[in-house]
Formats: C-alpha cells, structure tokens, sequence
C-alpha cells in the first residue's frame, strides 16, 4: 500500500526516535500489512482442513490444488471473524465487499491467481491504540482489511535443481491488515503487531503463533528528514517474527540512511529479510513490474450481509485489551503499567481476575505479577500451564490476609503447591506452617537469643539498626513463623531500645 | 428388430420403449458404439468409452428389469469433452490437458448418471470452447454430417459444442452435452439442423466443467428435437452448492410444459438484429417463424434492443479477460503438459506456448492486456457496464410485456472447414453475433431448426426468455417445430 | 487503441506464453484488429452505470465451517508431470 500523501503523515518527529547520521538526524516512516491466519476449522474458499504439520499435499482438496472446473464457495466462519476483528480494531463494517483475483504466476499458487479483496474489503478505516512503554501511547490508523487465500510451500532445499511444493496452506484464509504510515520506529512496530495479536486472540480470531506461520507482515519502510518529504519506500516481504520485525525495520533503515548520505537515491523495490546477516536484500525473482490484473472474481457473487448481521457479532464480542485495562485500574485500583501488564494476555488476565475477585486488587496484581509470572518466565510455561491455579492462589493470599501465615511462608507455601500441588490451608495444617502470634513463645525465643549473644544485645544497644540481626535469628529460631511484628516489638522492648 | 431402427429414434421414443422392454439398453448402446465406430471420418469424438457405455446399459438393463427406470435410463449420451469425467480423460480439446484424468465427475454429468444414461465418450470442441467451427480442436476438426447439396466439400458443425452437434445429427447418440459461453450450443445447433438450449445463468452447475469466461459459460444440451432437449435439460439442471453462482430453485417438469397453448404469448422481434450482410434465406426464415407464431396466436410486436450492436465487442473483452485468468492454472505443474525450461518461468513458457493453440493464445493475449495497468477501466470496466446496458435493454423488452423474442440464430448457414480466414478473427467471431447478446444478460436462449438454406442446408430460429422461463421456450420452439416443413438429418454418407 | 510489438512482448511474458520473433509481427496484427473491432465502445455513453457484477439477481451463499474435503494425496497428486512423497516437484525457484 502506498503512503505517499502528505495528508497521511498525522504525526510530528519525536526527538527521541530520530536516528542519527552523518548529515543530521533521520526518521523512520513505517506502515505494516500485517498477515494473519483466520481461525477456522476449514480453508476460506473449500472443505479442507486448515490443520498445521500434516503430510504434504494431505490437507488439500481438488478446489485448493485448481483442478480443471473446481469452484471456490465461501467459508461463513471467516466472514464472521473478518468483521469480528474489524469491530476490534473500532473501523468500519462494509457490508458489501467483493472478492477480486490478484493474476499472477508462482508454483505455490495453483489458480494463478490469489483470491483477495482489492477494491472492496470487507472492513475500512479503524484504529489500534499501542502502548509503546508504559508511559507512552501511540495511535495507528488501520486503512483496510481484507480476506484473502494463502498460497502454499515450495521448500527450495531438498534438490539442487527442484524446488518442492506442498499446497496444503493453499487456500486458508488470511486477514490482511493495513495499517497507515503511522509508525516511526522499530519499537513502536513491534509494539503494534503485538497489540494486534493480543486483540486477535481476545477475539478469538487469530491464534497469532508466529512459528506456525500464523502472523506475518509485509514491512513499508521509508527515511526522510524530520518534517520533511516523504522518502522513497521499500517492502521488506514476509517477516515472520515480531523481533525480526524490529530488526528488518532498523537494518533497512540503515541502508537507505547510507544510501541517502552517500548522494545515492533509493530505490522502490520490495526485499527479504536474513535474519542470520541482520539485513535486507533485493529479492532475485523480481525481474519485471508486477501487473496484477485485478478484477472481479466471477465465480463469486458480492459479499453482503445487513446491520443484524453485524450487531449479533457486537454483541457476542469478548472485552478488549483497552477496555478491560481501563477496568482493572478503575476497579482494582492498578497502576497503568500493572494493568497493562496483566491483559496482554486474555489467559492471564482471567487468571488475575479469578485470584483479584473479592480480594486486595493490588496484592493480587503484586502476586500474579511477580511470583506467578516470573515462575513462569524461569520454566518457560505457558498461564495455561501454570501448576498453581488461580484458586489456589487465591487461597494463599487469603492465608496471608487472615494473619495465617507470613508473606514469606507464603512464597514457600507458593513454591510447595507449585511443585507439590495440594491445597493450601491443608498444607499450612499439615505442616505447621501457621504464624506464631503466641508473645509466649515468641518471648522465651528472644529471651533464649538475647542470653545466648551478650555482646550483640551491646551492639544493638549502641547502634539500634543491629536489631535486625535479633529478628532474624528469631524467626530462624521459630521457622519463620513468628509473627514479625510481635517478634519486632519483644525485642525492642527486651533489649531497652 | 433390426439394428438401423435403433439408430433412427428420438431420445423420448428409446427411453419408452426401453421401458416396454421392446429392446434392451445393451441393444441400444451397442447400436450407437457401432454407429460411432463407422463414423470416426467426422472425428465427433475424442474418446470413446465403450467398456463405460457397456457396463452402464447392463446396470440399466438391470434396473429397468426392477422397474427402477430414472429418467434417463438406458439413454446413450456424448459428454462434450469441457466436462470433467471421473477415470475418463478430459481434454478441453488442447494439448495442455492431454494425458489429464480427473479424479472427479461434474455435477451435470453425475446427474445423467443418476438418471440411468449411459456415456458412450467424450466429444470433440473447439480447444477450451474458444471457436465458432470446432476447427481450433487439438484433436482436429469435426466434419459436420451436413453436406450442401450436390457438393461432397466438408462443412463445419460449428463450434464449440461441435463433436457434441454432429454427434447428434448423425445418430451417434440420442442427445449430448455441451456449453455455451457465447453460442456454442446454439451456433452448432443451427448448422446441424439439432435443437440445443443455453438455459439462464446458474440453471445448470458449473463445478467439474473446465471453465471458459465463468460468468458467461453455461451447460445445456443438444438433441434432435424439443421434446428431447426438454428431457435431457430437466436431468442436467439443478441446485449445486458446490458453485457459488448457481441458483437455489426447483427445476420444472420441462417436458409437461410441452403443447400448451401459446395464445396470447406475446413475442418481441427486435430490430437489431436485421444486420448488414445477413444472407435472404435468414431473413425468409425469420419472417416464416413470424408468421408461424402468429398463426398459433401469439402477439407479434417489434421492440428495440439499442445496445445489441455492442454485444459482441464487449463479450470478446469480457470473455478473453476472464479466460485469460482462468487458464492461468495450465501450467505444467499439478497436471497436463509440462515442456522442460531452464528456470521455472522458461517452463511456465514454454509448456504453455506448446500446450495452447493459436486461438487461445491469442485470447490469453487479448485478455491479459485489457486487465493489464492502465487499460482496466476503458476495456474491460466498460465493457461489464456496457454488458449491464444489453441486460437493462431485455428487462425493458420483458417489462413492457414480451413473453420472448424470436431471432436468427446464425448470419448464414454453415460454412466449409478451412473457409474462414485465420488472419482475420473477427469474421470467424461475427458467427455469435445473434447468441452473444444472451450470455452477455444470463438469459435462455434456445435454437431450433425451421428450414433450410438453399443449399440445402440447416437454418435455425432462436427464442430468448425471460430468467428461468425455459418452458416458455420449450413451448414455442415446438410451435415452430410442427408448423416448420422438416429439415430432417443428413444421410449417412460416411459410412 | 492498438499495441506496438514490445507491448506484445510485455503481455505475452506477463500471460508466460514463449513467443519467437517471427510470431510477434502477426500476433501483433491479429490483436490490433481485435482492438479495432472493440474500438466502438468507445462511443457508447456509460456514465452513471453500474458495471455488471453478477448476471442473476443473487446473493452469495456461504457454507458452514466443516472439514469435510481433502486428505486425498494420490488423488491431488496423480495426475502431476513430476511428484515426490506427495509433493509436487518444479524446476527450482529463486526467491
């Protein structure tokens, strides 16, 4: 998609995104076309499946492999989904849209011909707004999205002389989102195509898993002094990664930075990322001026569907990222950052809520945050996988808000149940892991300590921040269970400080 | 009964009198296979599949046995060769298919299965339809059956569906299959002295057929008189969720709606068609269907269709554009010719260049530029708004009270095989110029013999109907039928 | 309008047809007169008209979202010039 228009650019250079060459600073202009896999059990335009890491050709019907006389006849689901996004990117339902066949000629594309939506996409102009960090939101302006076939595999490493072709991705259904010229670094790129994910997967419309070639993106990227004209673009085809993403942007704006600098002039051609030399090269099969020769699908009718259509999918929608963050702060009292944290992911938000409900908002979010998460993040798990369910530790906070136990005991009750499993009040029981608020016990502990280290009791009377010394060797006397308030005070007391 | 008879007989007659066990379909097949066989001088056929016919006629001996007859049971039938037939070799005529079995059998051939006929083969086409004479065929020209009085000069059966016309007009079969896309079944028809029906658009399927222009193709079929054609349309036609174009509602009892009255029918003759270069024997016919018409009571009014005279110019926009697409996936990869290139554009080239014949090519190539960069909009965007203006002109016609229209079906009879200049596509393409204007509107569009030229040659008449109304054609052709002095078939002088 | 021959060149790569030399000039003929026989639309005034999107008055169908095709490698397979392990096999492509 072009952005050439001046009126497009709606943003002025932010200093701290410039970067810097020899001439002077520069500025990165970015647009994405952002592909992503609809989720279906069946391909857009035939009955077969769309299932991931079956046997070459397996998941391929007559239609998708453009026998002679086969026909494309449209998937319902897709539709549904198509306008389920577009209702979550807040852009414009077209409640007519016809499919055009984009001619061309590549192994892996069986009609020769892609079914896409040319002139007029099933959804118009919307808007995703991103966090960049947690201080800074940027907008960008979605211009289109559309339906469209995928094509299928050549893997070009099994023979020197043969490419092989696997049509079994040929014809499952593809969202293509274009979003304006509105991104201005690497940054707040990687930022945008994880938003979009993470609404996709509120959704429900796409899984967004970037292995399995769920996600990908075609990368517009231009250079030009801040304020001024707008540079010539390059696309950067096919970027598999929301990392590889950011470093296509920065590796080709490098080149054009060079190029420009040395008094050459860039040149408009699209380009492939090489992750493993961190740059961009020209693609070789180039050769000519692509002519697409859009033009109305004959085989298919216009797409239309009425208001009722749309409203009865509104309804249904789940809450967004936005949304449900602006909840979170409101009714769990959440920092920005907290709660944006939390709902990236539609799972770990559930889970959050499921441990917030009734209890402290913020214990809740400190827990799920840190412990939780960074457990995770160690084992590399999945929320969905987590061994503590949010029941469970909803019930170790409540043993922490009941007085039950400490907060450190908790962390070790925490790491029980995630090894161990079991429930936490039982396990507390069983193995006395209750606080000590008995002053008796915690008393004939300090008195024991404070007998047992006379020239410590000196110390501390000097110098009263060796107390802490004191709790310590209480609490290792009493296995961390005291009560430290209680033990603080005793010792405080005991020692006249 | 001796096996001539069995040669001699209308689609309607077999299928009664298979019935009435009068002779078994095996009988009936074998006496077709026999009569293919001493007719291969017309070159009807691409393939013949008599183990197929043989095993189907003993199924349907079977049946009939049973009293389990289908409406079609026992029926020996051509299949033109654009549609596809599961273990049968399809061709489309060209070389790019040749070696091409397909997996899988076309919805309007599955239903004359379901209905108990039996495939005799596959005809001969124009290559992928493209072609007013059948002469751009892979597999050679047709000879049609016809010869001009006094002379023994091969004449075209015209074309696409030409193997599919011939095929019937010598008594290889009792009915066919064809397609039409911009006359192929009604140009071919009027040259044989057959009738042969393009029903609306989305009457009959279109998954399984090779595909043409897709918003212009249309199956349909050829056979020796009304009654039969209605017959065969009946078992062809049908609701197919497989093709996204084709429409959801019942098909009518065709043959029921024949011999009722056509009194008070009113019948638009358009001015349009009275062109410069139309040969007086076409002009005397026309005016004889008038009179005929009239005779059974039917309002004869002259109505105007302005936008005719640009049918023909935006159907070879429209048609090559979308042809130019649709035979995009002959590339020498999943199936057909494949030619060995240095890269993989070399192969793409070269296996297509070898694979499609002159016409195509030359379609492709018209094709190709009208949807290429810049040329979009002033070809073929006005062409499809021109197409909505020829379309407007009918609905006009039909609202103002017209029942159907009667036209020529051709500009001339036949002509000779090798007549028509190939440096000149254009006098070759002024054949459809009467047919055209139907699949430009997705009307029906029926051709029937009323006499012949004085060469003693057939000439058609052709009835255009509102959407969906078939019947009405059926009815008035056969007016026309029984009121026209008989053209009859040719003899049999090639053996 | 009418076609020169690199425009018939341009359009025979774009429509992957080999061409030789000697077929450019004739081709290039036969095209030129076809564009002179479609030249008279031209003329025809189509201002404010709806370029024809389907010929029958319809609405697109759509199906339901079941796996019901497919699985089928022979079949899809069988009758490719040259297959693998179930794959189709082409010269090699450079990307």
């Amino acid at each position: 998609m072009t952005h050439a228009a001046a009126p497009l650019d709606i943003r002025t250079a932010d200093p701290k995104k410039l970067i810097a060459g020899a001439t002077g600073d520069w500025e990165i202009i970015c647009g994405l076309e952002v592909h992503a896999q609809v989720t279906s059990q069946s391909k857009l335009f035939s009955g077969a499946s769309t299932g991931f890491g079956a046997e070459a050709n397996s998941h391929v019907s007559l239609v998708d492999a453009a026998m002679p006389g086969m026909l494309p006849v449209l998937n319902e689901e897709c539709v549904r989904q198509a306008v389920r996004t577009g209702l979550g990117l807040k852009a414009e339902i077209n409640k007519r849209s016809t499919f055009d066949r984009k001619n061309y000629f590549y192994p892996d594309l069986p009609q020769g011909y892609q079914i896409s939506q040319f002139k007029s996409p099933i959804v118009g102009e919307g808007e995703v707004v991103v966090d960049v960090t947690p201080s800074e939101q940027i907008k960008v302006r979605i211009e289109r999205l559309h339906l469209e076939q995928d094509a299928g595999k050549s893997l070009h490493d099994q023979s020197p002389t043969l490419s092989f072709v696997d049509l079994n991705r040929s014809g499952v259904a593809l969202m293509e989102i274009v979003s304006k010229p509105d991104i201005r670094s690497a940054d707040e790129a990687r930022a945008y195509v994880t938003k979009l994910r993470s609404i996709m997967r509120y959704l429900g419309t796409c899984d967004g898993n970037m292995e399995e070639g769920s996600l990908r993106a075609d990368v517009n990227v231009s250079v030009r002094k801040p304020g001024g004209a707008l540079g010539t673009r390059c696309e950067i085809k096919n970027v598999n990664s929301i990392r590889f993403i950011g470093q296509a942007i920065d590796a080709e704006a490098r080149r054009q930075i060079a190029i420009l600098e040395d008094g050459g002039a860039i040149v408009q051609e699209t380009r492939l990322f090489d992750p493993a030399r961190g740059e961009t090269r020209a693609m070789r099969s180039k050769e000519e001026a692509h002519d697409y020769r859009y033009f109305p699908d004959p085989d298919l009718l216009p797409l239309e569907f009425d208001d009722a259509f749309i409203a009865a999918l509104r309804d249904k929608l789940p809450e967004l990222p936005d949304a449900k963050k602006a909840r979170f702060m409101a009714d769990y009292g959440l920092t920005s950052y907290d709660a944006g944290v939390l709902v990236a992911e539609r799972e770990a938000a559930d889970y959050f809520e499921a441990v917030a409900r009734g209890r402290d908002g913020k214990l809740a979010a400190n827990w799920v945050i840190n412990e939780l998460f960074g457990r995770l993040n160690k084992e590399g798990l999945d929320i969905v996988h987590a061994p503590v369910s949010a029941a469970s530790l909803g019930a170790i906070i409540d043993l922490i808000g009941s007085g039950a136990i400490s907060g450190k005991i908790a962390k070790d009750l925490f790491e029980i149940v995630w090894t161990e499993g079991g429930d936490p009040a039982k396990i507390v029981a069983e193995r006395g892991l209750q606080q000590v608020t008995d002053t008796g016990a915690i008393s004939a502990a300090v008195d024991a300590i404070i007998a047992a280290n006379p020239d410590k009791v000196a110390q501390a009377q000097a110098k009263p921040t060796m107390l802490g010394w004191f709790v310590g060797q209480v609490m290792k006397q009493t296995g961390g269970k005291a009560n430290p308030q209680s033990v603080n005070e005793l010792l405080k007391q005991k020692l006249g400080i | 009964m001796a096996k001539l008879d069995l040669n001699n007989l209308t689609l309607a007659g077999a299928r009664d009198s298979l019935r009435a066990r009068d002779y078994s379909a095996q009988e009936l097949t074998e006496a077709h296979l026999e009569a293919m066989e001493k007719a291969r001088a017309l070159n009807a056929f691409i393939v013949e599949t008599p183990e197929q016919a043989r095993a189907m006629a003993k199924a349907a001996d079977a049946r009939l046995a049973k009293g389990e007859a289908g409406p079609l049971e026992g029926i020996p039938l051509g299949i033109k060769d654009l549609y596809c037939t599961q273990g049968v070799a399809t061709t489309a005529g060209s070389h790019i298919l040749e070696g091409f079995v397909p997996q899988y059998e076309s919805t309007v051939s599955s239903q004359l299965w379901r209905d108990g006929a039996v495939m005799l083969g596959k005809l001969n086409l124009d290559e992928f339809a493209m072609g007013s004479s059948n002469e751009t065929s892979h597999f050679g020209a047709v000879t049609s059956p016809w010869r001009r009085q006094g002379s023994n000069v091969a004449l075209v059966p015209g074309g696409s569906s030409g193997g599919s016309a011939a095929a019937v007009a010598a008594r290889l079969c009792l009915g066919a299959t064809a397609t039409d896309t911009g006359g192929s079944i009604r140009q071919p028809a009027a040259f044989t002295g057959t009738v042969g029906i393009k029903p609306t658009y989305g009457r009959c399927s279109r998954w399984g057929i090779v595909a043409f222009a897709s918003s212009l193709d249309q199956a349909g079929p050829i056979a020796r008189n009304v009654r039969d054609t209605a017959i065969l349309l009946r078992s062809m036609a049908g609701f197919d969720p497989k093709d996204s174009t084709s429409v959801d509602r019942p098909v009518p009892d065709y043959e029921a709606a024949l011999g009722s009255s056509i009194k008070g029918k009113t019948i638009g003759i358009p001015k349009e068609y009275r062109v410069d270069g139309m040969s007086p024997d076409i002009e005397a016919l026309w005016q004889q269907g008038i009179a005929w018409l009239r005779a059974a009571g039917a309002n004869i009014v002259d109505i105007t269709l302005p936008h005719t005279a640009h049918a023909l110019p935006a159907y070879y926009i429209v048609a090559p554009a979308e042809a130019s697409s649709n035979l995009a996936r002959y590339d020498g990869v999943r199936y057909g010719l494949r030619e060995q290139g240095r890269d993989i554009v070399d192969m793409y080239e070269k296996t297509r260049a070898a694979g499609f014949g002159k016409e195509v090519r030359r379609r492709i190539m018209i094709g190709t530029y009208v949807l290429s960069a810049g040329y979009y909009d002033a070809y073929y965007l006005r062409a499809q708004k021109i197409r909505t203006l020829i379309k407007r002109d009918f609905e006009q016609a039909f609202a103002a009270g017209v029942d159907a229209i009667l036209t020529p079906a051709t500009p001339s009879a036949a002509f000779g095989i090798g007549e028509k200049s190939d440096a000149d596509p254009i006098e070759m393409y002024l054949n459809d110029v009467f047919t055209v204007t139907v699949n430009m509107a997705g009307l029906p569009g029926l051709v029937v013999p009323a006499g012949l030229s004085a060469e003693g040659l057939p000439l058609g008449l052709q009835l255009i109907g509102r959407p969906f109304e078939e019947e009405t054609l059926f009815t008035l052709a056969q007016v026309i039928e029984e009121a026209a002095p008989k053209v009859g078939l040719p003899e049999a002088w090639w053996g | 309008m009418s076609v020169d021959q690199a425009t018939v060149r341009r359009i025979a790569r774009l429509a992957r047809l080999s061409l030789s030399e000697a077929d450019v000039a004739p081709l290039q003929g036969e095209l030129n007169a076809i564009l002179k026989f479609v030249e008279a639309l031209e003329s025809v005034d189509v201002d404010g008209i709806e370029p024809m999107t389907s010929v029958m008055p319809m609405k697109l169908r759509l199906r339901a979202d079941v796996v019901n095709d497919g699985e089928n490698v022979a079949g899809v397979t069988k009758n490719a010039p040259q297959s693998e392990d179930g794959f189709f096999l082409v010269p090699k492509v450079v990307e």
